[in-house]
């Protein structure tokens, strides 16, 4: 199947073709369906030996919670994790589409990634999606260079912080950070400065919730400690429903073998096809 | 019988821009703390116009009676109308010379209902007012918003102070708090709104409201601290890029 003139993707950038019947689409009154965003607190801190990164679970739908204990720390490389707050499917594919991209990048350089590069490589794809991709990040790792940390914001702009907060908790989270950090922090003082920031941005951000999930990444290691710490378990036991405490007692055992509908009278020949 | 629900062009007729419609100088964030004595109240002393820092000696927190202190965080000039206000409120009581004088809880009230009768004229006073006080040994701390919204709490905060310094609050406050303690903990919510309020100035008064009375500090500035290692050379191992 061979033409000459094929259609060409556009290469790169956003594609306003749908934008004019979107808005035809929006006077005759369809709404957009409302996608899912993190509302979300999203820490990452640098320390003595490298990085940790910390999220909380809420995924909302508007006043909704969509997911209880949903998974906002990314993999990205062996070395390197990235936080996503703003929309979930934006944070999700762009993430996912970097990890490729590094590995590729891996198979054809031989040697273990860059933060700067997951960094270049994000910051391009946002900004030539001008802020449309709504996806702010908190990345994080450690390479031969030392552990780095960025925040990438969704027009494509980048930081390089030694403390981070991004997400709709980031204000309660930065007021921990800014009144207790200190540089050279061991790993046990990170962790808990990490949890402390997250359980501010749970308890005091209505976007934020559930649990603390944590990644401390340094140099020849990392550990990704999912729901680190539940701070909001189900305490609640209804004192008369759904209590199946009482077995329930076996009065009789009989087994009844069902009849075959088809009765096999005798190998055939062999089915139509 | 002419009324604004007959006539509803009363309510937006252009002669009628005798109102706030937008804040112009405005203060920012005030926070508040119930200690072991009585109440302790900060406020930084910047008026900004718009996005100008154009006043820096506004003093945001004013003695009311014997046993109140007010701070006010939003427009400035509605804060002063509301001081006329209780100035004259307070000079009412002092006429009747009962040996009883208005204390926090009844000035609160007072300004509750002053806020949510101005709101639903669609006329506010463009303030967020924090009442601090000690009466006969009961200390009380409330906050009234511009729409009238109003409670009582143990510690409050207005505009970011809400954002930035409530977690704080929630966190480290305590019952019996010393002096020295609760300043450092407003010290600590003033700090972080310095840092990360970009209407803050480094100029900050504390007040301390006791049975004795009121006293409020002379302005200081808070000691801050810049030098982390990612701020000398935050491109290091990435050279070129920012």
């Amino acid at each position: 199947m061979s033409k000459v003139a094929m259609d060409v993707p556009a290469k790169g950038g956003f594609s306003f073709d749908l934008c004019k019947r979107n808005a035809m689409l929006a006077k005759d009154g369809v709404q957009l369906p409302p996608f899912r965003k993190t509302g979300t607190t999203i820490v990452g801190l640098i320390f003595q030996d490298g990085v940790i990164l910390g999220a909380d679970t809420r995924a909302t739908e508007g006043p909704i919670v969509a997911d209880k204990n949903c998974e906002k720390i990314h993999y990205l490389a062996p070395n390197i994790y990235c936080c996503g707050a703003g929309t979930a499917a934006d944070t999700e594919a762009v993430t996912d589409m970097v990890s490729s991209q590094l590995n590729l990048h891996r198979y054809h350089t031989g040697r273990q990634s860059r933060v700067v590069t997951a960094l270049t490589y994000l910051k391009k794809h946002l900004f030539s999606y001008q802020g449309h991709v709504s996806a702010a990040l908190v990345l994080g790792g450690v390479d031969f260079t030392g552990p780095h940390l960025h925040t990438i914001y969704p027009h494509g702009s980048t930081d390089t912080l030694p403390f981070a907060t991004m997400g709709s908790g980031s204000l309660a989270a930065m007021a921990i950070f800014e009144s207790k950090y200190k540089e050279g922090l061991t790993r046990e003082e990170g962790i808990q400065l990490v949890t402390e920031a997250i359980c501010s941005g749970i308890f005091n951000d209505l976007g934020s919730g559930s649990n603390v999930d944590i990644c401390v990444i340094t140099k020849d290691n990392k550990e990704y400690l999912r729901n680190h710490l539940q701070p909001n378990p189900r305490t609640y036991v209804s004192p008369k429903q759904y209590s199946f405490t009482k077995k329930t007692e076996v009065l009789l055992t009989k087994i009844t073998p069902l009849k075959e509908k088809v009765e096999v009278i005798q190998a055939g020949d062999a089915m139509e096809e | 019988m002419e009324s604004t629900q007959a006539n509803p062009g009363l309510l937006c007729s252009p002669e009628d821009s005798q109102r706030t419609l937008y804040p112009y100088v405005t203060g920012t964030s005030v926070v508040a703390l119930k200690y072991k004595d009585g109440i302790l109240m900060a406020a930084d002393m910047g008026g900004s116009y718009g996005s100008t820092l154009r006043y820096k000696s506004v003093e945001r927190m004013k003695p009311i009676g014997k046993h109140s202190l007010l701070g006010a965080s939003g427009e400035i000039s509605d804060f002063q109308e509301l001081l006329k206000y209780l100035d004259e409120l307070i000079l009412y009581d002092n006429m009747w010379d009962d040996g009883n004088s208005l204390g926090p809880k009844e000035i609160h009230n007072y300004l509750t209902r002053v806020m949510y009768n101005r709101r639903n004229k669609f006329d506010p006073l463009w303030n967020s007012l924090v009442l601090g006080g000690v009466k006969k040994g009961q200390k009380y701390l409330g906050m009234v918003s511009m729409i009238g919204v109003n409670f009582e709490d143990n510690h409050v905060a207005t505009g970011f102070g809400n954002h930035l310094a409530r977690p704080i609050l929630r966190d480290e406050w305590r019952e019996d708090l010393s002096f020295e303690e609760g300043v450092k903990l407003l010290e600590k919510c003033m700090r972080v709104l310095l840092y990360r309020d970009r209407s803050a100035v480094n100029k900050l008064q504390i007040a301390k409201i006791t049975e004795e009375g009121v006293t409020i500090s002379q302005p200081y500035a808070l000691r801050t601290f810049w030098g982390f290692s990612a701020f000398q050379n935050p491109t290091a191992g990435a050279e070129g890029s920012w």
